[in-house]
């Protein structure tokens, strides 16, 4: 016990001196690149602009106000679109989830070059945004909600496919013995001694995918790839702040109700 | 399990049982899916002649990828690089420094009610509205420029980090907290001795995942000029500069990869 001596005599503290140290020094190196990444970042901001913000805020503010509730007729269809991009490309995501989810899982894996393919393929397609997959394919798709869908598809594999196959590694392996036991082959093996374990898990994961996939759908407009996000740029575009502060709202509660739904399946399924 | 066994003697084959127990609902949920379904890609009205033409664009786009170019631009694409990674940190810092007392206010085991439902309300708010939005109207507030991005980025960080404290804070055992009252602790004696020890582990390992959350995150929030490596990216693509453009991903790919090990490596020390 790390004690220090006192004019009372000997006391307690909590760590030894060499402790003490090395925590100072993290500290301080800490700080240091945390001071230095400040100087970095306000280098290159004009003070000027951001001593503004306060009056732009309130001038922004006042704009907004009422929001234009007459242009919610236009905007039921886009918020349908966004709702089926998420949707949609939520089940494409994990279609291909789950195969790569095999592939990637130590205990599944046919072979480890496979295994780090899928790898491959889960850290990609977590580290593109889904912003930056549709500024791609509405290059090639054109713009529209396809573009949308794919994107949004092509992001989730990731998420889901690494969920997933931790999930496989870290299932009972008697129960796969037992089925082994029967005289299964190997994709019999799968889907009666693995696959159940993990169904639920699938599950969750898909629909917990879904509520973030709508948050991520409302943005795609702005790249021209379908949703709510295309009003959304075109009334930010048009300076009509009474119809953004009208999508903002549409956004909240839209995101609020996937939400509920989400929890509500989940605990239903879990 | 449903067996098939009507005439006595023991069941000779096995069904699996239904999933959803019910009947009725069984069928309402596969019909009402399927029409779903069909409406929902009646609505995604693929243009097979757009796609036709687009294909070989595709192609020749892919093609402008490769091979990446990682020498033109070299000193551009850096200086983005290190922008996202300083506005990364210090924004995550920045959100953490703020979420702090939102997450403790958000404890309902800590907060009277209106605390807590202020808090509440505060990150329901900053957990809807995805970074790219915060950062729109960061850059109309701030002006272009990494201070916008930082300032999205550290709000998109309440939303998440004071979300899960607050759950942890919740689930910490009581009984320390109690033991630590009993001593006469005042309230910041309580905090820092009870709940303090309790969280910390998991609340670092998700500050490291919250930086490199924030990181990709920078990569995004410079298409609409919040600086960082996204607008290196917007500019690369809008000058059809595409193997830069690759070589950009490319590089976030390697650098989320970096963190992502280093974030295992450092959650399994802190445990």
């Amino acid at each position: 016990m790390p004690t220090y001596s006192a004019s009372t005599g000997e006391s307690w503290k909590l760590r030894t001196s060499k402790e003490q140290w090395i925590r100072w020094f993290f500290w301080l190196v800490g700080i240091a690149i945390i001071m230095y990444a400040w100087q970095m970042i306000s280098e290159k901001t004009i003070w000027f602009f951001v001593a503004d913000a306060p009056n732009q805020a309130a001038d922004i503010g006042a704009r907004m106000y009422p929001p234009k509730w007459s242009y919610m007729d236009k905007l039921w269809k886009p918020v349908w679109d966004t709702i089926n991009i998420a949707t949609l490309g939520t089940i494409i995501a994990m279609v291909l989830a789950i195969p790569v989810a095999f592939a990637a899982a130590r205990n599944t894996t046919p072979n480890i070059v496979v295994r780090s393919v899928a790898l491959f393929i889960i850290v990609s397609s977590r580290s593109v945004n889904s912003l930056i997959w549709a500024l791609i394919l509405v290059f090639i798709l054109g713009p529209g909600v396809l573009a949308g869908t794919i994107a949004i598809g092509l992001r989730s594999i990731g998420f889901c496919a690494k969920l997933i196959y931790e999930s496989i590694e870290e299932i009972d392996h008697t129960q796969v013995e037992a089925i082994e036991a029967t005289g299964a082959n190997g994709p019999q093996k799968m889907i009666f001694g693995i696959l159940p374990q993990v169904l639920p898990t699938i599950a969750g994961v898909g629909i917990y995918r879904w509520d973030i996939n709508i948050r991520e759908s409302t943005i795609l407009g702005l790249v021209g790839a379908g949703g709510i996000g295309l009003q959304l740029n075109g009334s930010l575009n048009t300076l009509a702040w009474t119809q953004v502060s009208l999508i903002l709202i549409v956004i909240l509660v839209t995101v609020f109700i996937s939400e509920w739904v989400s929890a509500k399946v989940r605990g239903a399924i879990i | 399990m449903a067996d098939s066994s009507e005439s006595g003697g023991y069941p000779s084959s096995w069904k699996k049982a239904p999933f959803i127990k019910n009947n009725f609902l069984r069928w309402l949920l596969i019909v009402g899916g399927a029409i779903y379904l069909a409406a929902a890609l009646g609505t995604m009205d693929i243009d097979i002649a757009r796609i036709k033409e687009g294909l070989p664009r595709a192609q020749r786009f892919l093609d402008s990828f490769f091979p990446p170019n990682f020498a033109d631009n070299r000193g551009v694409v850096w200086e983005g690089l290190a922008e996202s990674i300083w506005m990364a940190i210090i924004s995550t810092v920045a959100g953490i420094v703020l979420s702090v007392p939102i997450g403790l206010g958000a404890a309902r085991n800590l907060a009277p009610a209106w605390v807590y439902l202020f808090c509440r309300g505060i990150i329901a708010a900053s957990r809807t509205f995805p970074e790219i939005i915060l950062a729109i109207f960061a850059v109309k507030l701030f002006g272009f420029g990494p201070f916008a991005g930082f300032i999205a980025l550290s709000l998109g960080t309440i939303g998440f980090y004071a979300k899960l404290l607050a759950e942890d804070i919740e689930n910490s055992s009581p009984s320390q907290a109690e033991a630590v009252k009993a001593t006469g602790a005042n309230w910041f004696q309580w905090i820092n001795y009870s709940i303090q020890p309790q969280v910390m582990p998991r609340m670092i390992g998700l500050s490291i995942y919250r930086l490199d959350i924030n990181f990709r995150e920078s990569a995004v929030v410079g298409i609409v000029g919040g600086g960082g490596i996204g607008a290196t990216l917007n500019t690369a693509f809008s000058r059809y500069e595409f193997d830069t453009a690759a070589a950009i991903l490319l590089m976030i790919i390697l650098i989320v990869m970096v963190l992502e090990y280093f974030s295992s490596f450092m959650r399994k020390w802190v445990q």
